[in-house]
Order: C-alpha cells, then sequence, then structure tokens
C-alpha cells in the first residue's frame, strides 16, 4: 500500500544554517596582508672572479644607518624626514650640479631623447639598527621614487603613475631610474 | 468603487519567512569560501612597523610567512626575551630557513613554484642583524621575492 511520507519538518533548517553562519563569522580572517615589496638580488655565482665595478663617487647616494638609528647620507647627518627630498634632489639633480650625478642621454619611448641620471642610492646598516628604522628608510625611498615618476606621469599625461597603462609605465621609469643597492651589512659604529 | 479603497478591518498579513534559509545559506557560503584559517598558532609576539608606501599581497596560497618575534611570556624561561625566528609551529634558526623554504616549495604545484613569496613578519624593534641572516639564507634558497610585511601608516601630508 503506497502509503505518503509525511513532509520532514524544516523550520529548523534555519537555525542550523545559523549556526554554521555564525562559526564562520567568528573563525574567518579578513585581513590583507600588506608590505614593502621587494627582490633579492641572486647570490654571485662563486667561479666568477670578484670584479669590483667601480661607480663615480658622485653618482653614489650613501646612506649608512647606525646602531642608534642615525642616518649618514654622504658624510652628512641627516634627519628621516629629510631623506625623501634628499634622495629627490640626488635623482633629478636640478642644477646640473659638479657633486650630484651624470646624466646620460637615452631615449624612451614616448619622452624621445631625454637626460636620465645614473644615480644609485646604496643603502648600508649596522647590525644594531631596528627594524622599524630599516623600514621607514625603505619606506621613504619608495616614497621618492614613486613621487619622482608621479611628477614625470603628471607633467606628459596629467595622470599619477598608477592610472597609467603597462607600456607608459615602463618608459616613466626607464626616465626616472631608481636603483637601490643593499650592500652586506657591517658593524659601522662601533661593537655590539 | 476606488480599486485601492482599503478594506478595513483586516489583519496584516504575516511576513513569510520560508525563504529565511535561503539566505543565511547565502550568506554562509560566502563565508566559507572567502574564509582562511589562521594556519599556524604564534609562539612569538611582534607588532608589524608602519610604512606608507605598500603593496598588497595577493596571491595567498603562494604566501610563505616567516614570523619574527618576541617569545611569548610562557617560552621566555627557555627562549629568552630577545627576538626569535618562528617557522611553521616551532622556533627556529637562521639555519633552518633553507630546508623550510624547500618544503615550502614541495608543498605547491610545480609550475607555481618560483611564484613563491616570502613575507617577513617582524617585529618593529628587532635588530637588523637577525634579518640580514634571514635574507643571506633566502638568497643561498634562491627565494628572492620578499614581502618586508608593514601595516598602513598615518599619513601626515
Amino acid at each position: 500500500m503506497a502509503r505518503k511520507t509525511p513532509e520532514i519538518n524544516s523550520s529548523s533548517m534555519a537555525d542550523i544554517a545559523f549556526l554554521l553562519l555564525i562559526f564562520f563569522l567568528v573563525s574567518t580572517t579578513m585581513d590583507v596582508d600588506t608590505g614593502i615589496y621587494k627582490k633579492l638580488p641572486p647570490i654571485p655565482e662563486t667561479d666568477q672572479p670578484d670584479e669590483e665595478i667601480k661607480v663615480k663617487k658622485r653618482n653614489v647616494l650613501a646612506i649608512l644607518v647606525n646602531r642608534n638609528d642615525e642616518l649618514l647620507v654622504n658624510g652628512e647627518l641627516l634627519d628621516i624626514s629629510q631623506l625623501r627630498e634628499k634622495t629627490k634632489e640626488f635623482i633629478l639633480n636640478p642644477n646640473n650640479s659638479e657633486d650630484l650625478p651624470e646624466k646620460q642621454v637615452k631615449t624612451v619611448p614616448y619622452f624621445g631623447d631625454v637626460m636620465v641620471s645614473k644615480g644609485l642610492v646604496s643603502l648600508q646598516n649596522d647590525r644594531g639598527t631596528s627594524y622599524e628604522m630599516y623600514i621607514r628608510v625603505q619606506d621613504e625611498l619608495a616614497i621618492a621614487a614613486r613621487e619622482l615618476k608621479d611628477e614625470k606621469a603628471m607633467s606628459k599625461w596629467g595622470k599619477i603613475y598608477s592610472e597609467l597603462d603597462k607600456e607608459q609605465q615602463d618608459a616613466v621609469k626607464k626616465y626616472v631610474p631608481m636603483a637601490i643597492s643593499e650592500a652586506e651589512p657591517k658593524n659601522v659604529g662601533g661593537k655590539r | 468603487m476606488s480599486k485601492f479603497r482599503k478594506e478595513g478591518g483586516k489583519e496584516l498579513p504575516e511576513i513569510s519567512t520560508a525563504s529565511l534559509p535561503d539566505i543565511v545559506f547565502m550568506l554562509l557560503f560566502f563565508f566559507m569560501v572567502s574564509t582562511t584559517m589562521r594556519d599556524v598558532e604564534l609562539n612569538v609576539s611582534y607588532v608589524q612597523p608602519q610604512a606608507k608606501e605598500l603593496t598588497k599581497l595577493e596571491k595567498k596560497d603562494l604566501v610563505s610567512n616567516i614570523h619574527v618575534g618576541v617569545p611569548l611570556r610562557k617560552y621566555q624561561k627557555t627562549f629568552g626575551t630577545e627576538s626569535r625566528i618562528q617557522l611553521n609551529d616551532k622556533f627556529a634558526t637562521v639555519d633552518d630557513i633553507q630546508a623550510f623554504i624547500a618544503s615550502e616549495r614541495e608543498a605547491r604545484k610545480e609550475e607555481l613554484r618560483n611564484k613563491l613569496t616570502t613575507s617577513l613578519k617582524v617585529d618593529r624593534y628587532t635588530k637588523m642583524g637577525i634579518i640580514v641572516d634571514i635574507k643571506q639564507e633566502l638568497r643561498k634558497a634562491s627565494a628572492l621575492k620578499l614581502n618586508y610585511s608593514a601595516l598602513q601608516g598615518a599619513d601626515e601630508n
């Protein structure tokens, strides 16, 4: 005899779903990881002879950070708040000054033949430098680079760098190169 | 004669709750998909430094984390109060990093292995010495993509 199967009462379904929902709400972490992205240089091949790359002194912005978190930029004590301007001035060399980096004519797409700085930022820190200071220096350099790019992009296209398309970004990058080299750490400023 | 005249005296109809489970299920699935469980138990505590020029780490499954910070109170007897490295669940030394990177690579699919980013989550008062050692080890393991984890700082402009 065919009997009707009784319908399952589904009124508690909502409760079960709520329970699960609350569990996932509590256990979920929505935080996005943010940070300063860097690429490390690969370890040089051992069989290669150690060739010292000669760079003229005026082309290097030497930043030293000692264990007391003090900055020495090209032999001059600086506060961290001045670093950004100093870096921008170094890369741009607006007055073609003798002790700021040389420039070199390069052909950059969109811009044509322009003077491109040969400047190089060299960063060296002590083993006793605090991580916070290191990040602040890196951050200031990154901001300086971004502001330079923004300036160039603004004068050319009236847009900031991040709004440009890929090719335009590459062109701007070529125009204002920002090379940061990190030296092997030394114990600058005394023993720990 | 008007169609819109209220027929007075009638009680308000009850709102049907039949679709409530569906709505809740929809929310549930959203959270189930978007959720990522915290994969390691932290043995060190750290306060990340602040920075302004930040990039977001897009693919979470391609990130391996290295925590460096002060050991929690219960570990301070054995490990002291100086900053220590934590890999996975355990305290580690600089020498363990290459093996850690190798095992992280092993866990990924072959075509994704060279896209692995290492995220350094470091306490702000850590001395750079330990970071420099870690960076050297990462270079040796040719894990060259590095992210210094930092929080969004207030802009002074």
